[in-house]
């Protein structure tokens, strides 16, 4: 069975390339970078060679790349560290932040609010975009740091970061951006971004798990979340993971020479999916931004079903997508991105993420486009909500019968 | 290890005695489809006992493969005896659901219950 992956802003599939430049760092090669010696030597050199790939991605310089172990934790470092770092007396201040920030982001402002900040939380259009003009006028006097995604990883818009960072940038306050979804998939430059902190993860772009980064402007502080060590200049303790990092560099730099030929692939096979699929399932609706979205984002809202049964089937299949459903969740919630875009709770419990990688083809494509529509129509057939429409062309509201509690467990 | 059993996914995919009953002598409907579940009951019943169960159901794989094991556990028993389903024992029939399924997919009995109760009502105002 041909295995068509669609999970990619989960994770990528390793480069082969990026894996043969790994390997002697996982055999021969295992000092340990601070380490004095010739073995230690050359993970050292591993590493500045690393940083320097990773700074050239996204256009800054080497000493403003800080190796972390996941996005989480550069997320975490770049709200926490420079919230810490910048704090004012009673009140600590004011951080902003969009509705459909990744979980370490939304934590971590959650985290800070116990702590004695105030936090505000941005809301989106139906499209899933952050309007300048509403950041703008959030700002307070005592606002020290916004952070706002680049791009969303379940619904694909992409912000106005160039225009949101000048806004912020206006009032002398710092301002972060996490650009996992973009940085090796779109051109990425810090400088023409004008952003103080930027999250990266080479897991993204083809890279192993166990290496992010964390760009920090310099002049920026950010205060530890690791401490006990003078890796990353003091910034994050830690013995750092050469493979991984030696792994990301070497993605970072195939990403960049290959970024033009693979994003206009990717737009290509996006927009036929886009396009051919609600010819081919009726009552289906994209999720996100019809244009500015990435180039490998494919979000659909199926009417009358619920996510995880097209996902079951589809895995049947060999095509392994997500959704954005209470019952994927498990948490058992619905997708706080579809919630705040204020689509319909039913229908986005029929959401249908695809997200495209370098390794998909044409082929891949009219596969999905055949196998899915009988899927959907095995599912509508099961369906109460189907049959009601069918038999009264309206859509089932919330009414008689429909009053079991759920005990939903907090996370 | 998959997420669901194979009696679980069995059920899901090949799912017993889906549909609708024109003229159902009672119908039970549980769950909403704003928590992502919610299932409807048919039943026929004959000589106080079910003749014939039919579902139609819109949720998880969980859900499906639920009301599709309730369908079956409740053909040809009488009305008392469908009344002791309780959604453990499907859950247990299923061979085990993950633990965060137990909650809300799993109302199949409940629907069933209110199937019967409908009859019942029906009855009474006869």
């Amino acid at each position: 069975m041909t295995e068509i992956y669609l999970d990619n802003h989960s994770n990528t599939k390793l480069d082969e390339r990026v894996l043969n430049e790994m390997l002697p760092y996982l055999k021969e090669n295992y000092g340990n970078a601070q380490s004095m010696h010739s073995i230690g030597a050359k993970s050292k050199d591993a590493l500045d060679i690393a940083r320097k790939q990773v700074a050239d991605l996204i256009g800054s310089k080497e000493n403003e790349i800080y190796f972390t172990s996941c996005a989480s934790e550069a997320n975490n470092l770049a709200i926490k560290g420079a919230a810490e770092a910048y704090k004012q007396k009673n009140p600590k201040g004011n951080i902003i932040v969009s509705g459909i920030e990744h979980f370490s982001v939304l934590y971590s402002a959650k985290r800070l609010e116990q702590a004695g900040f105030t936090v505000t939380y941005l809301p989106v259009d139906k499209y899933g975009t952050v309007s300048p003009e509403d950041v703008k006028n959030a700002i307070k006097p005592d606002t020290i740091l916004v952070s706002i995604q680049h791009a969303n990883p379940e619904i694909g818009t992409i912000q106005d970061i160039e225009v949101i960072s000048k806004i912020v940038h206006e009032k002398e306050i710092l301002f972060h951006t996490d650009a996992v979804c973009t940085a090796g998939t779109v051109p990425v430059d810090v400088n023409k971004l004008g952003v103080d902190l930027l999250t990266l993860s080479g897991t993204q772009f083809y890279g192993p798990k166990g290496a992010a980064a964390l760009y920090i402007k310099k002049g920026i502080r950010v205060i530890p979340q690791i401490d006990g060590g003078i890796q990353e200049n003091g910034r994050r303790a830690g013995t750092e993971n050469i493979p991984a990092i030696v792994g990301m560099g070497k993605a970072a730099e195939i990403a960049k020479n290959e970024m033009a030929q693979n994003y206009n692939k990717l737009i290509s096979l996006r927009d036929k999916l886009i396009s051919q699929l609600p010819k081919n399932i009726e009552y289906s609706y994209l999720n996100g931004h019809p244009a500015g979205r990435l180039p490998n984002n494919v979000n659909f809202s199926i009417e009358f079903i619920e996510g995880e049964g097209m996902l079951l089937f589809l895995d049947q299949k060999g095509i392994y997508v997500t959704s954005g459903s209470a019952c994927t969740s498990k948490a058992l919630k619905m997708s706080h991105v579809l919630a705040a875009t204020k689509m319909d709770t039913a229908v986005a419990q029929g959401s249908v993420l695809m997200t495209l990688s370098k390794y998909i083809t044409a082929e891949n494509i009219d596969f999905i486009l055949k196998e899915f529509p009988p899927i959907v129509k095995r599912l509508r057939d099961m369906s109460p909500l189907y049959a009601f429409f069918q038999k009264t062309g309206k859509r089932q509201e919330a009414g008689p019968g429909t009053d079991y509690e759920h005990e939903h467990e907090e996370e | 290890m998959a997420f669901y059993s194979e009696k679980v996914m069995d059920h899901f995919q090949n799912p017993r005695n889906v549909g609708e009953i024109p003229n159902a002598d009672g119908k039970g409907e549980i769950g909403n489809p704003v928590c992502g579940d919610m299932m409807t009951f048919y039943i026929k019943v004959k000589d106080n006992k079910l003749e014939d169960v039919k579902f139609k159901t819109f949720g998880c794989g969980a859900a499906i493969a639920v009301s599709s094991m309730v369908s079956e556990m409740a053909k040809g028993k009488t009305l008392d005896e469908a009344m002791l389903i309780t959604n453990a024992s499907v859950a247990q029939e299923l061979g085990g659901l993950p633990p965060n399924k137990m909650h809300c997919s799993n109302l199949g009995a409940d629907a069933l219950h209110k199937a019967i109760e409908d009859y019942k009502k029906k009855q009474a105002a006869k």
